[in-house]
């Protein structure tokens, strides 16, 4: 084995017992994968779900669910010339945290509600180096400045929940570098955050890395931010690598298919083609996808106006004392007109109000301030039963196709509701048909019509959503992050789809998200939106191009690409 | 993990509750329980329908006969003899109606000073047995058929008027059945509804829904029964039903408005609004479904706790009225019985009890780990 290399992982398999009384093992998550973790290097594993990252890592560190977990006979997990996987789970306990560290992606569920920060802390210093109070305390309060903590005392002695996401995140960071861990494994630790603050942590992580020149191995289905962190990239499917190198090779020369397809997913910022790209254009043994030209999007000024809103606000209050109560602007003074058969962006950041807008303007909140003309009339200000024909023509996808359909419908329960409700489709025998043609249409199979959600994947169960929609020929459909819970290469298929019902049913697209390639790659106009106020509005090539506001500026600097590089090349 | 494949043949994929009985079928001790409450309810129907158990108040037995295997014992041994007073000592009473009649009638045929009449076999005296015999005999009629042969033993023994206890206990079935069930089944509608509303509108509706649920909860239990049954004025099962469903739908309230709570937040209700449906469509059609296993499994856990509430009523003198028996009355009576050792009615009533009891609440326990999404 190479001096160098820190941890080698040799025909790892992996394979999980879907039914508790079946004896053989059922489901292989990971199939004989091997690499290498170097010494000072950051190590990328990148995969979509189900792509067996997380159960990767999970073996490195003794943590796999005994109860239907099955390590497959001569793998390897070698470090420090023992093999990792035939410890006991006393060796194992003293390894962890210790030499092998890990940060998880949700830190506000990662933290103990209950204690304060520095005594989490403190309790890792407690029981791995043996210091005492005293000596514990001291090095917290070192430790979170050096995970850039302003005031690190006040700050020792808060609660989780009364840091930001971004602080919390680096809390956890603190604790898993507390005791100097050789290696530290950080699980998607950014895909909850931010640009902005996902920015800071890659930047702090970086820092860190070659600092303590310890070896960090990053688990993440983002390709972009890999090319910002990593060293050498392990890209990861169904269990099985496809394909790994370093970062330069993989990004400028991917030998594999599916490698390429990655990378060729994503909504790039710089053009807008036609049509992205998906997996299956490369899997097929034809190779590449024919280049395509770009779409042009923008306005100049003479389309047909369908929506107009003015001065929309919203606030939240609470009660304070007996008789206070305390305003929280969620939205303050949004105007904006939408085009027929145009997108209009709205980006921002989690407590930007971006969401406020969209549930206000399907009046799933009750606006506070404002009005939003629809063909003249002001559908904000009507009684429920004034806007209930309103309601059907403005539509609305949500975030997390998991939550959004009622787990207890069939398919076609879900697509006939909204029919029945406003009566549409003539009798059952016209529903039906309707009900299949628009199954069709958003490419599912017709025996989906009998079966329940939780039967689909994440990216058809979205399509269903989109169906429910489009059930009711809406003429505005507002896209609440209706992408962003989906792995890439689904998030091109269901994009592509969106823009090709825009073409055939001339949609106003209201597409919130915080995503901003994406947005870029869907709008006609884009509205970035920073604590309830819009701060720039424009076509959405000049966001880009020519960003006036500093906050869009900032932005647009934190998106991560893999030309920008965080960290230099080693050697 | 696996991506689900939908290319399989367009067949209905199975429900909700399909699923559940899969999963339940699996589980042999739920299996079971069902089986044994399906014949207490074989035999309830049978019994209610009168072809079981008919003649339950029949005396076939004589008092207080024990059960057949600890054999035969005589009058003085069953403590049944001070039950008919010996004759002698009536005529002597002044005041006793009966002396008088007995001396009229005795007058009129010419007879002679009071015989007491012997005690039979079985312990009973008849004092105006040779009245009457000689009543018949003067209009020429035989003397009466001898009454039903009353058996010294029973398979499980006789009660205090020999009436068949497991006959008895078949009889008693039916009321404590169907006052668990109805009343459990009240208790449920009352808090799912309650609970649906307050959880659902939330503010002033839930404040008022709190305010009786607090009102419910703070009185003691026992109290709240005596309250309602004072308002209600009226002995019978029905009684029994609305006391126990009226003051049991607290906990079922609780459950079902934190679920309400939880769910109307969710995004696939926020769905339901987003097309058009109505708060009723949203609440009984969208939400209900998702937590029924709720007040589902509430109201098995509360059949059982009311078929021994019912005992507790019977035992405070509101149970079900004289001429229909119920387990609870049967303990009731097995009170009194117990001091003079006659344990077989307080046996057989525990027994079906503790056996449905014990059965209803595997098979319900099965069921709300087969209806339960989060135990998948």
């Amino acid at each position: 084995m190479d001096p160098n290399t820190l941890l080698s992982v040799r025909d790892l398999s992996v394979s999980f017992r879907l039914d508790r009384r079946a004896k053989e093992p059922g489901f292989a998550a990971v199939k004989g994968i091997s690499f290498d973790i170097p010494e000072n290097t950051t190590v990328a594993l990148v995969g979509e779900s189900g792509s067996g990252k997380s159960v990767t890592s999970l073996s490195i560190l003794g943590l796999l669910p005994a109860e239907n977990a099955t390590v497959q006979a001569g793998s390897q997990i070698i470090y420090g010339g023992r093999n990792l996987l035939e410890l006991s789970n006393d060796e194992l306990r003293r390894l962890r945290g210790r030499d092998i560290s890990m940060i998880f992606q949700e830190p506000m569920s990662s933290l103990n509600p209950v204690f304060t920060v520095g005594h989490q802390i403190a309790e890792v210093l407690r029981l791995h180096m043996g210091m005492g109070q005293r000596q514990a305390q001291a090095r917290v309060l070192e430790l979170l400045a050096e995970v850039g903590i302003p005031d690190p005392l006040a700050k020792s002695r808060a609660h989780p929940f009364q840091l930001s996401g971004g602080q919390q995140q680096r809390v956890m960071i603190a604790m898993a570098i507390a005791c100097n861990p050789r290696l530290l494994i950080a699980d998607e630790p950014t895909t909850a955050l931010d640009v902005t603050i996902q920015k800071q942590i890659l930047e702090l992580l970086a820092a860190l890395q070659d600092k303590h020149r310890m070896s960090v191995l990053f688990i993440t289905h983002d390709l972009a931010v890999v090319g910002e962190i990593a060293d050498r990239v392990v890209v990861m499917r169904s269990g099985e690598i496809r394909e790994q190198g370093t970062t330069e090779e993989v990004f400028q020369r991917p030998q594999d298919a599916y490698t390429r397809a990655l990378l060729q997913c994503r909504p790039p910022l710089a053009h807008r083609p036609r049509r992205l790209a998906v997996i299956d254009d490369f899997m097929k043994p034809g190779g590449a996808p024919p280049a395509t030209e770009d779409r042009p999007r923008g306005l100049n000024g003479g389309e047909p106006i369908i929506l107009e809103v003015k001065q929309l606000g919203k606030s939240f209050f609470s009660r304070q004392g007996l008789f206070g109560r305390s305003e929280f602007k969620a939205v303050e003074g949004v105007s904006f007109k939408l085009a027929r058969g145009k997108t209009l962006g709205v980006v921002g950041e989690s407590g930007s109000g971006k969401t406020t807008v969209g549930l206000t303007l399907m009046r799933l909140h009750e606006a506070t301030a404002g009005q939003a003309l629809f063909e003249g009339r002001d559908i904000l200000s009507m009684s429920r039963g004034e806007f209930k024909p309103y309601k059907r023509r403005i539509q609305i996808v949500f975030q997390n196709p998991y939550a959004s359909l009622n787990p207890r419908f069939t398919v076609g329960q879900i697509l006939t509701e909204p029919l029945l409700i406003h009566g549409l489709g003539g009798g059952d025998a016209g529903r039906g048909r309707l009900v299949r043609e628009l199954l069709a249409r958003v490419e599912l199979p017709e025996a989906s019509y009998h079966r329940y959600p939780h039967e689909f994947s994440g990216g058809q169960r979205q399509r269903i959503a989109i169906a429910r929609c489009l059930t009711m020929k809406p003429d505005i459909l507002i896209c609440d992050e209706s992408v962003s819970a989906l792995d890439v290469s689904v998030q091109a298929q269901v994009l592509n789809l969106l823009q090709d019902l825009q073409d055939e049913f001339d949609l106003s697209y209201i597409f919130i998200s915080h995503d901003l390639a994406v947005v870029k790659y869907m709008s006609d106009q884009v509205m970035v939106m920073n604590e309830g106020q819009v701060v720039e509005f424009a076509n959405s090539d000049d966001i880009y191009l020519r960003p006036q506001h500093p906050y869009t500026r900032r932005l647009l600097a934190a998106v991560p690409s893999a030309d920008h590089r965080i960290r230099a090349q080693p050697g | 993990m696996s991506k689900p494949t939908i290319n399989a043949p367009a067949r209905p994929s199975p429900g909700l509750w399909a699923l559940a009985w899969r999963r339940l079928r699996s589980d042999r001790l739920a299996i079971a329980g069902l089986l044994i409450v399906a014949c207490f309810l074989v035999t309830l129907l049978l019994s209610a329908a009168g072809l079981v158990a008919r003649n339950w108040d029949a005396e076939v037995g004589v008092n207080y006969a024990p059960p057949t295997f600890v054999g035969a014992q005589s009058a003085e041994e069953r403590g049944v003899e001070g039950m008919n007073a010996p004759e002698a000592a009536v005529p002597d009473n002044p005041r006793d109606p009966l002396a008088e009649v007995l001396r009229k009638l005795r007058a009129e045929r010419g007879a002679g000073a009071a015989v007491a009449p012997p005690l039979d076999y079985y312990g009973i005296a008849d004092p105006l047995a040779p009245e009457i015999a000689a009543i018949r005999a003067g209009e020429g009629k035989a003397a009466p058929a001898v009454a039903l042969e009353r058996r010294a033993t029973l398979p499980f023994g006789a009660d205090k008027w020999g009436h068949d206890i497991i006959l008895k206990t078949i009889k008693g079935s039916e009321t404590s059945i169907l006052v668990g069930l109805t009343s459990a089944l009240l208790a449920t509608v009352l808090g799912t509804l309650f609970g649906a509303v307050a959880g659902y509108y939330g503010k002033w509706a839930d404040d008022v829904f709190n305010w009786f649920y607090s009102v419910f909860t703070s009185v003691p239990y026992l109290l709240l029964i005596l309250a309602v049954a004072a308002v209600l004025q009226q002995k019978g099962v029905l009684t029994i039903v609305l006391i126990l469903g009226l003051t049991g739908w607290t906990g079922v309230f609780r459950l079902v408005r934190a679920e309400y709570m939880k769910h109307k937040a969710r995004e696939y209700v926020q769905a339901a609004d987003a097309i058009g449906a109505s708060d009723l469509r949203k609440m009984f059609v969208h939400i209900l479904p998702n937590i029924s296993h709720i007040p589902f499994v509430q109201m098995s856990i509360l059949t059982v706790g009311f078929i021994k509430s019912e005992v507790i009523l019977s035992f405070l003198g509101f149970g079900v009225p004289v001429g229909v028996t119920s387990w609870g009355s049967m303990l009731n009576e097995a009170q009194n019985e117990l001091i003079l050792g006659k344990w077989w009615q307080l046996t057989a009533a525990t027994t079906a009890m503790a056996v449905l009891v014990t059965s209803f609440s595997l098979f319900t326990d099965a069921l709300r780990d087969a209806l339960d999404p989060k135990l998948k």
